[in-house]
């Protein structure tokens, strides 16, 4: 039996899952029409493979992943290619992404598929058929599969995430209860690429149906996993939160899991990594829960590019619907519009309404109380980053580590004020990226002004020293005897180029943006994207006809 | 469009200060026992002079009245001032003290969650110190009074300043048993002696220890109800309990034992209703513990060495000064950087 551990605060939110829970998994009809986005994962979004007009089959490529952070993206089913256009997706910024959208032709013919034995493959080619099959962390943030085996030191222990802590979400519920033995079987494959020693299945323990249906999985495999049932506590599903749960280890800020000898997976992964290697199946579809103000909240199998309009419509959403939250409420987005498609990431839909959501009374003053410091698992002081926040004083902030807040919101959830404190988070986070961005940008200009300054000095002395020389040399030839110093001239010359290049190295160094440098891959991935979106910005406000103000260097 | 989290089940500000009230009631209810009604008045006209300084001074500075004058928080402080106001005092003394409570010690610093000083006490300390007099004429507990005064003379006294003939208001009030020992002692009396004086009872002061006793009730509920942290009460009374331990054993004819200081003056709702204060209290677990024991060790000084009658509204704004640099000086390590921190 494996001692658990505790994480500092958390809370208990209602749980909300018993309603979509009461039906089994149900395949969610083939709709006319996907949308595709080409970036579904963290990182870069993929390159497009199709062209309109194309048809393509099921399983079939149609996005190529760009450089080591990105993921492959795939056909969800056979059609023809009716549009490659920027259409609104599941974003907060609710600003375009380029998307594939399918005609579908509903004959569900597939590409061909590449079933492996993962134990012929070495764990660079166990990687590559990942990164091939466009396998994500369904969990929610989406992190391409792929990256996660790769690993500095050994891996000691590979923990499974099925806590699924939030509210109304059961989608890894409804899995595990249905789809257990692949979950093991994916498992295995993932241990056998981390050449993990011990696995932990980690399911907060208001799951009983899939504790047990795992734990039967696990048996019958005869495998030596072990299935932990952790007590009901938000965030427990949290990567860091469950590897302290499990292991006693904090994975220090900053840092990967895996740099302390810890991997982390969501079960949903696990599934999809099974069918990549067993079947030869790319990510085409998951698991997702409709739930909320629905008359038949239930999950569904559903194809990515799916509208998220048509997912409701199955489940009946009632009169009093005004809006859609993908994910559960206490993380998840509002989405900008109904009809955005699903993502890798999507794992609920919740129909919203005033009276499933009532709004917050309009925020008061902090009182200091700290209740949001007791719930905080990052074991921050929410009260004073608030503060800073609100100040505008970002160093403070980053001083007080905001960059280890995880955003769960249960500050938010017990703020007796009702301050929403993670709006504040992100705003300050985000207004510390775009200034950090600034500031290199701003310093790539300098450094260019410097050196073109540096090299007009050059070329003036040059020629100085070139004239001087001419002199000398005629001076040489009057007096008849040549003797250049030419060489030494040089050295100097060198030696002084060389001393304002690495002033300007120095100052550049001292001018770096701080508590930006250590990064985890996760935050670069978000700050690449942020970066990306604003590029994106430019580049239509300059397709636009606003000459006035061209992109900056590409 | 506000961002997650959709949901919310938070114990909202007014009803924070509600419980905090209603802690207050075993005490209030014991006062009335042992002194009469009288304090039901002040606290009646302290809480009208409290909604009406708020409303004015929030409608000067342009803030919405109704969310601010329903977050309980004006009462809270009109309460604690009236319990440490005599009540038998002119109607202004009262009405004073609150409202310089509330209009600049609260309002002037930015109003609910800005105030770096305790209001009440602020509110108290002004009126200590300029009207001494008016201050340190106490009630005599009903049973003792040589001369009882009826709560209407009483009522008479409070809204127009006058006592029925032939009767003086020394004959009807007495000091604080804290401030009657302090003279004694310089008179040369022993605590032993002083402690055989009528108005002293079992633990402290007749009447007033049942009091603190009930306030104690209130703050134990507050604790158990989480409203208020173990930090700050537990902290204080240990220290206060620990700094009176130490100068009685050393000398128990000067210096009384350990419990009177509980029991007597303004320790208990101090303790659990003054220091506790979040807004005016540090954050952090250390910090609360430095805190509290600060102003303990500093209401023992004033009560013993110092020239006023108690020490806490002394020792909690003096205290208050330091918190910025004691939250600054004691943030607690962040998940995952606990090793390696100095």
């Amino acid at each position: 039996m494996t001692t658990l551990f505790t994480f500092h605060g958390g809370i208990h939110p209602p749980g909300n899952k018993a309603q979509s829970t009461a039906h089994p998994i149900a395949p969610a009809p083939l709709p006319q029409e996907l949308v595709i986005p080409l970036r579904q994962h963290a990182g870069e979004p993929a390159k497009p493979l199709v062209q309109i007009g194309e048809r393509v089959l099921k399983g079939q490529l149609i996005g190529a992943p760009v450089g080591g952070f990105s993921a492959a993206i795939h056909a969800p089913t056979s059609g023809t290619i009716s549009a490659i256009a920027l259409k609104q997706v599941a974003h907060p910024s609710a600003l375009p992404e380029l998307c594939v959208v399918l005609a579908v032709d509903g004959r569900e013919e597939w590409a061909a598929r590449d079933p492996v034995d993962y134990r012929a493959l070495s764990g660079a080619e166990l990687q590559a058929h990942l990164r091939a099959h466009g396998i994500v962390g369904l969990g929610g943030a989406a992190f391409p599969s792929d990256m996660k085996l790769r690993h500095a030191i050994p891996v000691e222990t590979l923990i499974l995430n099925g806590a699924e802590c939030e509210p109304y979400i059961s989608c890894d519920d409804m899995l595990m209860r249905e789809r257990a033995d692949e979950i093991v079987r994916g498992v295995e494959i993932l241990r056998h690429a981390l050449e993990a020693r011990a696995v932990l299945i980690g399911i907060e323990d208001n799951k009983p149906e899939a504790i047990a249906a795992m734990q039967q999985a696990v048996q019958v495999s005869g495998l030596p996993f072990e299935v932990v049932a952790i007590p009901t506590l938000y965030p427990s599903g949290s990567a860091k939160q469950l590897i302290k749960i499990l292991t006693g280890l904090e994975v220090p800020s900053g840092k990967l899991p895996t740099d302390i000898g810890v991997q982390c997976f969501n079960v949903g992964t696990a599934c999809a990594i099974k069918r990549a290697c067993d079947d030869g199946e790319p990510l085409l579809s998951r698991i997702v829960t409709v739930t909320g103000n629905v008359a038949h909240p239930r999950n569904y199998e559903a194809l990515v590019g799916t509208r998220f309009a048509e997912l409701v419509q199955l489940s009946k959403a009632l009169p009093d619907t005004d809006r859609y939250l993908m994910g559960g409420p206490m993380m998840g987005l509002e989405l900008p519009a109904a009809d955005v498609p699903l993502v890798k990431a999507s794992n609920c839909v919740i129909a919203a309404s005033d009276a499933l959501f009532p709004p917050k009374p309009a925020p008061l003053p902090c009182i200091r109380c700290t209740r949001c410091a007791q719930v905080c698992p990052a074991e921050l002081q929410p009260q004073d980053l608030y503060w800073f926040a609100q100040s505008n004083n970002f160093g403070k902030a980053q001083e007080w580590n905001l960059f280890d807040c995880i955003e769960c919101g249960a500050c938010a959830y017990v703020c007796p004020s009702s301050i929403p404190l993670v709006h504040y988070y992100r705003y300050a986070k985000s207004e510390i990226r775009a200034r950090d961005q600034e500031k290199r940008a701003a310093d790539q200009a300098r450094e260019r002004h410097e050196f073109h300054q540096l090299r007009i000095e050059r070329e003036k002395q040059e020629k100085a020293d070139r004239l001087a020389q001419k002199e000398r040399e005629n001076a040489a030839k009057a007096a008849a005897a040549p003797s250049a110093p030419a060489a030494s001239v040089d050295d100097t010359q060198q030696m002084r180029i060389d001393a304002a290049i690495e002033r300007a190295k120095a100052q550049t160094i001292a001018a770096q943006p701080k508590n930006t440098d250590h990064l985890t891959r996760e935050q670069q991935a978000e700050i690449a994207a942020i970066e990306a979106r604003r590029a994106n910005l430019h580049k239509l406000a300059a397709d636009a006809g606003a000459d006035d103000e061209p992109p900056k260097q590409h | 469009m506000l961002s997650s989290p959709f949901i919310a089940r938070p114990l909202a500000v007014n009803q924070i200060m509600l419980r905090v009230l209603l802690a207050l009631l075993p005490g209030i209810a014991l006062y009335v026992w042992f002194f009469g009604p009288a304090i039901l008045v002040s606290i009646t006209v302290a809480s009208l002079t409290a909604l009406a300084t708020e409303a004015a001074m929030l409608k000067l500075r342009h803030r919405p009245l109704k969310p601010f004058l329903s977050d309980n928080s004006a009462l809270l402080t009109a309460w604690l001032l009236a319990l440490s106001v005599p009540p038998l005092a002119p109607w202004w003394l009262v009405v004073v003290g609150t409202a310089f409570a509330i209009a600049v010690a609260k309002q002037l610093y930015g109003g609910l969650g800005n105030n770096p000083f305790n209001p009440a006490m602020i509110g108290y300390a002004v009126l200590i110190i300029s009207f001494p007099h008016e201050m340190t004429h106490w009630l005599s507990p009903q049973a003792l009074g040589a001369v009882h005064l009826p709560f209407a003379e009483q009522m008479v006294y409070f809204f127009r300043g006058v006592l029925p003939s032939g009767l003086t208001l020394d004959a009807v009030t007495m000091s604080t048993p804290l401030d009657t020992l302090k003279t004694q002692l310089h008179l040369g009396h022993s605590v032993g002696e002083i402690r055989e004086l009528p108005i002293y009872g079992r633990l402290a002061g007749q009447g007033t220890e049942m009091i603190a006793l009930g306030f104690a009730a209130g703050g134990l509920y507050l604790l158990f109800t989480r409203i208020i942290s173990w930090h700050l009460p537990l902290v204080f009374l240990a220290t206060l309990f620990g700094m009176a331990g130490i100068f009685h054993l050393v000398d128990p004819a000067h210096y009384v034992a350990p419990l009177f200081h509980w029991f007597s003056g303004a320790a208990m709702i101090g303790a659990f209703f003054i220091l506790t204060d979040p807004i005016s209290s540090p954050t952090t677990a250390k910090g609360k513990i430095l805190f509290a024991a600060g102003a303990g060790i500093l209401t023992y000084l004033i009560r013993v060495f110092g020239g006023f009658p108690d020490g806490v509204a002394f020792a909690t704004i003096l205290m208050n000064m330091c918190v910025p640099i004691i939250d600054a000086y004691t943030q607690p390590a962040v998940f995952g950087q606990k090793e390696g921190r100095k």
